[in-house]
């Protein structure tokens, strides 16, 4: 059972000096849950005897991200990524577990201790048709940052600075005088990146950020991403639900199913040897270019309700590989011989 | 080669608006074999949804078809009645849409939906009808059709949902089917499976398909041949193997380059630059020109046909040797 080790990160694990800031990674979730309350009003409960209804979107998520990398998560609707990432950037509380950005805890995010981690934490969004106040001019869209934070004085040299992020992101800096609805979808992710890129952070989420595009302006942004991080020396957790999307922009990839990560590994070996039935399953349903007309075994069965997940593993009434232990025993996220984390008991046991 | 199935010529679609007619179709021709699946690829603003619409005779007003024809088994359909158009729209032509959701209606059961469709067309009972809806429900793969039959759509979840809008479409046995983005709002997994379960059903029925979608990957395994649209025309129709990998409009090929693939690794995709022109400021001559990286005088000038290139048929200038420069077709 070597394969059987404490749970653990697979990248370079480190210890968690209190100042050690090339020792640590960037970013450690320890085991965070975050748990919605969607019950009936109160009311509804005492007459109709409903009970609470509890969701658990994120059910012990624990991952580490080390400075200049991008770990990618993935995941079907539901699966609790864009929970994540909005846990990460403080816009949810946590309801267990904790989040360290540079060895603070996230939750400082929403106070005016947070100030100076609000701008090294920034997100893009997936919709950039309600991500930007449509009212306002994209001067002060991304000048807001800015101001925010005090990082430059003067008007004249916060026009400048719009005028040169906007360049960055490959647009012109007369879009300053323009308003968010004079720009096509692929512009306006390039304003968020711009208003994101504003105040100069060290860390990106991006949840979803070209989902919403067509696909040559989904590879305009990709590559813009791409190059932005090259320069700016930034790291990013991007959320998706496309492998394919996934496979280009990852260092490493977190794949999520109710709630969970069920397997953690780097981007080569994830995609060439999957282990958790699941993401073999993700992988086999990614429609491929190279395969005219191949026929595929679609994997049967649907996501189960999150209100009602099933018993043991979350996934064991779609999983080929399920047997009497999977229906009642939760398999916790297990670090393999080759730093692969995977929740699963077949793998652990050799029967995958 | 036996008669086509649905012939489209010189379609022409309008949209008049106070600031002048924007055209969102212009000069498309195509056709579809029985049994065949057409995939219609295309960004949004392509004109791909439109070309569906217009066949199925659901084109929003003030939309109109303003010039050419459609002929289904050789009987034109777009000038006919809305009351004729609605006997052959799913007798003849079945219609799913993106959003299950939208497409059945929440205040009656499935059944009730389904045997309402298949009485409409067919000569049946309702006893009959109903036999026929839950067979069409088990072989779209609804676990407990008898069952389920009687629930209503906010009880099924988006897959299921979907399959049942398949059901629907099927129900009156039509020749075709025009998919407008079916798979779209669904998961992966879910998606994988919806496809899998069109290109049966339509293989066990004989139905041709016109699969309208963004997808590249989808229509890559599941359509015969593929129609890539830009900017309201056809840019590129041919063998789907040969478009996907041979392509030969060079927006098709900028468009094959920009899509990330699991199978092999590379540091930047390839890109377009700019857009795709909004309809009212579609420039001369190729709609493509000012993305092109291959552009010559000609393309700024005239407008290219499609032409034959490789077993495909490309609209572009570069298929032309009477009108290419000898450097250019190098």
């Amino acid at each position: 059972m070597s394969a059987m080790a404490p749970q653990t990160a697979a990248p370079p694990q480190v210890g968690l000096a209190a100042d050690g800031r090339a020792d640590e990674p960037m970013l450690v979730a320890e085991d965070v849950s975050k748990v919605f309350d969607v019950s009936a009003p109160w009311l509804n409960r005492v007459l109709e005897r409903k009970p609470r209804a509890l969701l658990r979107a994120v059910d012990g998520v624990s991952f580490t991200i080390t400075r200049g990398e991008t770990l990618a998560l993935v995941g079907e609707s539901g699966c609790g990524k864009s929970t994540v990432a909005r846990l990460l950037v403080g816009l949810y509380a946590p309801t267990a577990g904790r989040i360290r950005f540079e060895g603070t805890d996230v939750s400082v995010l929403g106070t005016s201790a947070g100030r100076a981690m609000r701008a090294k934490l920034q997100m893009i969004f997936q919709d950039p048709y309600a991500s930007l106040n449509p009212r306002w001019k994209v001067a002060d869209i991304i000048a807001e940052p800015i101001r925010v934070h005090r990082l430059i004085a003067g008007e004249g040299a916060i026009r400048e600075r719009v005028a040169s992020l906007l360049r960055h992101v490959g647009l012109a800096p007369a879009d300053a005088e323009k308003y968010p609805h004079q720009f096509s979808g692929g512009q306006r992710q390039r304003l968020s990146i711009a208003r994101a890129l504003a105040s100069q952070p060290q860390f990106l989420v991006c949840d979803e950020p070209t989902s919403a595009l067509d696909v040559s302006v989904q590879a305009q942004v990709l590559n813009l991403m791409r190059d932005i991080q090259r320069e700016n020396g930034l790291t990013y957790l991007f959320i998706s639900h496309n492998l394919a999307v996934v496979h280009h922009v990852s260092d490493r990839v977190g794949v999520m199913y109710l709630g969970r990560i069920v397997e953690l590994a780097p981007k080569a070996v994830l995609f060439a040897t999957p282990r958790h039935p699941y993401t073999r399953m993700l992988l086999d349903a990614i429609p491929d270019m190279q395969m005219t007309g191949k026929a595929r075994t679609p994997v049967a069965g649907e996501v189960p309700n999150p209100l009602n997940p099933p018993t043991g593993c979350a996934f064991h009434p779609r999983c080929p590989l399920a047997d009497a232990r999977c229906k009642t025993e939760r398999p916790a996220l297990r670090t393999l011989a080759d730093g692969v984390q995977a929740a699963c008991h077949a793998v652990e046991e050799g029967r995958a | 080669m036996t008669a086509p199935l649905l012939e489209v010529r010189h379609l022409r679609v309008e949209f008049p608006t106070r600031r002048g007619t924007l055209v969102a179709i212009d000069d498309v021709s195509f056709e579809i074999a029985p049994g065949e699946v057409l995939g219609v690829v295309g960004e949004s603003g392509a004109g791909k949804s439109i070309t569906g619409a217009a066949i199925i005779g659901l084109l929003e007003p003030p939309g109109r078809i303003a010039a050419g024809e459609i002929r289904l088994g050789g009987r034109r359909i777009d000038d006919l009645d809305p009351a004729r158009m609605r006997r052959v729209r799913g007798r003849e032509i079945g219609a799913i849409f993106q959003d299950p959701l939208t497409s059945l209606n929440p205040l009656y059961t499935v059944g009730r939906q389904l045997v309402e469709t298949i009485r409409t067309h067919l000569d049946l009972t309702e006893s009959q009808a109903r036999e026929r809806a839950i067979t069409l429900l088990r072989d779209t793969g609804i676990p407990a059709a008898e069952a389920r039959i009687d629930h209503f759509p906010h009880q099924f979840s988006g897959g299921m949902r979907q399959r049942v809008v398949i059901a629907l479409a099927l129900a009156a046995e039509p020749k075709l089917i025009v998919a407008d983005e079916p798979t779209t709002a669904l998961d992966v997994s879910i998606q994988a499976q919806i496809i899998t379960l069109l290109k049966r059903l339509c293989r066990e029925h004989g139905t041709a398909v016109m699969l309208v979608t963004h997808d590249m990957g989808v229509i890559a395994e599941t359509a015969d041949r593929v129609a890539v649209m830009y900017a309201g025309r056809i840019a590129e129709i041919g063998p789907v193997a040969d478009v996907i990998h041979r392509p030969q409009h060079p927006y098709t090929v900028g468009l094959m380059g920009s899509i990330p693939s699991v199978g092999e690794h590379r540091e930047r995709l390839a890109q377009i630059d700019g857009a795709m022109p909004r309809l009212n400021a579609i420039p001369p001559g190729c709609g493509f020109n000012p993305r092109c990286p291959r552009a010559f005088a000609a393309c700024r000038e005239r407008r290219p046909d499609l032409l034959e290139a490789g077993a495909s048929r490309a609209a572009c200038w570069l298929h032309d040797p009477a009108v290419a420069p000898a450097a250019a077709t190098a």
